[in-house]
């Protein structure tokens, strides 16, 4: 299968990116390094490609009501300029994918959804479409980068006219960066303030090397698809095909936070309320590692000899210098200090459950 | 260090052979190619090498790597500093960073020359 490429391609190549294969797309796993990124992500900035992401416009009268039926969160609290993050479900309960949603008109909307599951999404979008309702996928022709850390808002100011203070978490306004128009959400996936901006693929080139510009005086660096890993890692948020998959419910991923009871109907509603009222009988937990090693996806966890879970993510987590897990393990062994077991290459090695998120903006010093 | 005495694997481990005395490290070019070492398992003093097994792990944030055997003997003495420092293999990883001391029984038959090395990394790059 031939490998798709953003409208960065070039510019990553060229900049010394080292790319790898990541959901079909060629991306930078790296630039300086992964460590040194992640770093200047938590103390000044870095800048991500995520033009892989994909974008869905929904309009029409039917708009609300088909974007209702499909995620657990509600949209029916979305003002124009406002954005929710929800798990869309399957009838199992299962989550066919997470995403943001962008209220940007009256009737039109966006869903950007995870870049490995977008054909998977739009197929079940449309498949629940109404006659009043209009899907187009416009991810082709949508490029976005993702400005993150303490310094994004210094940094996106140096390029646009409008006070970026006033700009609350998970609003988001269309306004000119460098001369561009833009949509820039004050939103992301590191745990630090920051930015993810849209624009039409052809100007994001332009965009991306005016806010490096701009940017690197206060320490911005480009980052990599491996830092953008280390950062959601280290603030617990979900990776699909990690933490979340269509076997996982949102409850189990302890998303619950997300899953509007209130709404009358939407897609999976009835499997999570069964769960609900039943229980769930395991759920993501992070753990520490207590003897040298490090967790990785798939590994066994047990206690007692017996299996009682399995390792999602883990890791080396660079802001807290220790190695550090999460996984889906059985609910009574997912309290805070059970000692669990982690089997790496053969061996048993400790690992101590303990609080997530791992890594909380302003928490951790 | 004259380079001509250190031989090289496929799998891109370094051995420099002083007499009965061997050091085993990985090269420059694993070490870009791995990124941010941030863990390394190595083997327990005394044990018998074979050439060709797997005598270690070097773990970067996103890889997991096999370190190879480049020769047959004991091993008696691992570079502990490595435990706390895994990023000494990156820093340096022909000097500081290597990862053992083997009393030498034999090398690997395959072994290959500073050039042949540069060759194979040259064909990989590509």
């Amino acid at each position: 299968m031939e490998m798709k490429k953003t409208p960065l391609y070039d510019t990553h190549v060229k900049m010394g990116g080292k790319m790898v294969e990541f959901g079909g797309w060629l991306m930078p796993v790296q630039y300086s390094g992964i460590i040194e990124e992640h770093q200047a992500v938590r103390s000044a900035a870095g800048l991500f490609d995520v033009s892989h992401m994909g974008e869905v416009e929904i309009t029409g009268k039917g708009a609300l009501a088909l974007i209702q039926k499909l995620i657990t969160n509600n949209a029916a609290k979305l003002n124009i300029g406002k954005a929710i993050y929800s798990p869309m479900c399957y009838e199992t309960g299962g989550i066919v994918d997470d995403l943001l949603i962008y209220r940007l008109e009256e009737d039109k909307y966006w869903l950007v959804v995870n870049a490995g599951n977008k054909d998977k999404d739009v197929d079940w979008i449309r498949r629940h479409q109404t006659k009043d309702a209009q899907v187009a996928d416009i991810s082709a022709k949508v490029g976005q980068i993702a400005l993150q850390g303490p310094k994004a808002q210094d940094i996106l100011e140096l390029l646009t006219k409008t006070e970026l203070a006033s700009l609350p978490y998970y609003h988001f306004a269309q306004i000119p960066v460098a001369g561009i128009e833009a949509l820039v959400s004050r939103t992301g996936y590191t745990g630090e303030d920051g930015f993810e901006i849209y624009g039409a693929a052809e100007k994001i080139k332009f965009l991306w090397e005016e806010i490096l510009r701009a940017g690197q005086p206060l320490g911005l660096l480009p980052a990599g698809l491996g830092a953008r890993d280390t950062l959601r890692f280290e603030a617990r948020l979900p990776l699909y095909g990690h933490e979340l998959s269509a076997d996982i419910t949102p409850l189990e991923a302890g998303l619950s936070i997300f899953v509007d009871w209130e709404k009358p109907d939407f897609i999976g509603r009835d499997v999570l309320l069964q769960q609900k009222a039943a229980g769930i009988s395991r759920r993501l937990a992070g753990f520490v590692m207590k003897d040298r090693g490090i967790a990785r996806a798939g590994f066994q966890i047990e206690k007692d000899g017996l299996l009682i879970g399995e390792v999602t993510s883990g890791s080396y987590a660079p802001t807290l210098q220790q190695n550090l897990g999460l996984g889906y393990v059985k609910k009574e062994e997912a309290s805070i200090g059970n000692e669990i077991m982690v089997v790496i290459r053969g061996k048993r090695l400790r690992a101590e459950i303990i609080k997530t998120p791992f890594y909380k903006r302003g928490q951790n010093k | 260090m004259n380079s001509n005495e250190v031989k090289y694997t496929r799998e891109h481990e370094w051995i420099k052979v002083e007499g009965k005395l061997a050091r085993i490290g990985i090269t420059d070019y694993a070490q870009k190619s791995l990124g941010d070492v941030v863990f390394v398992e190595l083997p327990d003093l005394d044990r018998e090498l074979k050439a060709g097994e797997v005598m270690g792990v070097v773990e970067s944030v996103k890889a997991v790597s096999d370190i190879y055997a480049p020769c047959t003997g004991r091993v008696i003495t691992v570079n502990e500093a490595l435990l706390d420092s895994p990023e000494l293999i990156n820093q340096d990883p022909f000097g500081d960073g290597w990862m053992v001391e083997v009393e030498l029984d034999g090398l690997d038959e395959e072994l290959l020359s500073a050039q042949e090395y540069e060759e194979l990394v040259k064909e990989e790059a590509e």
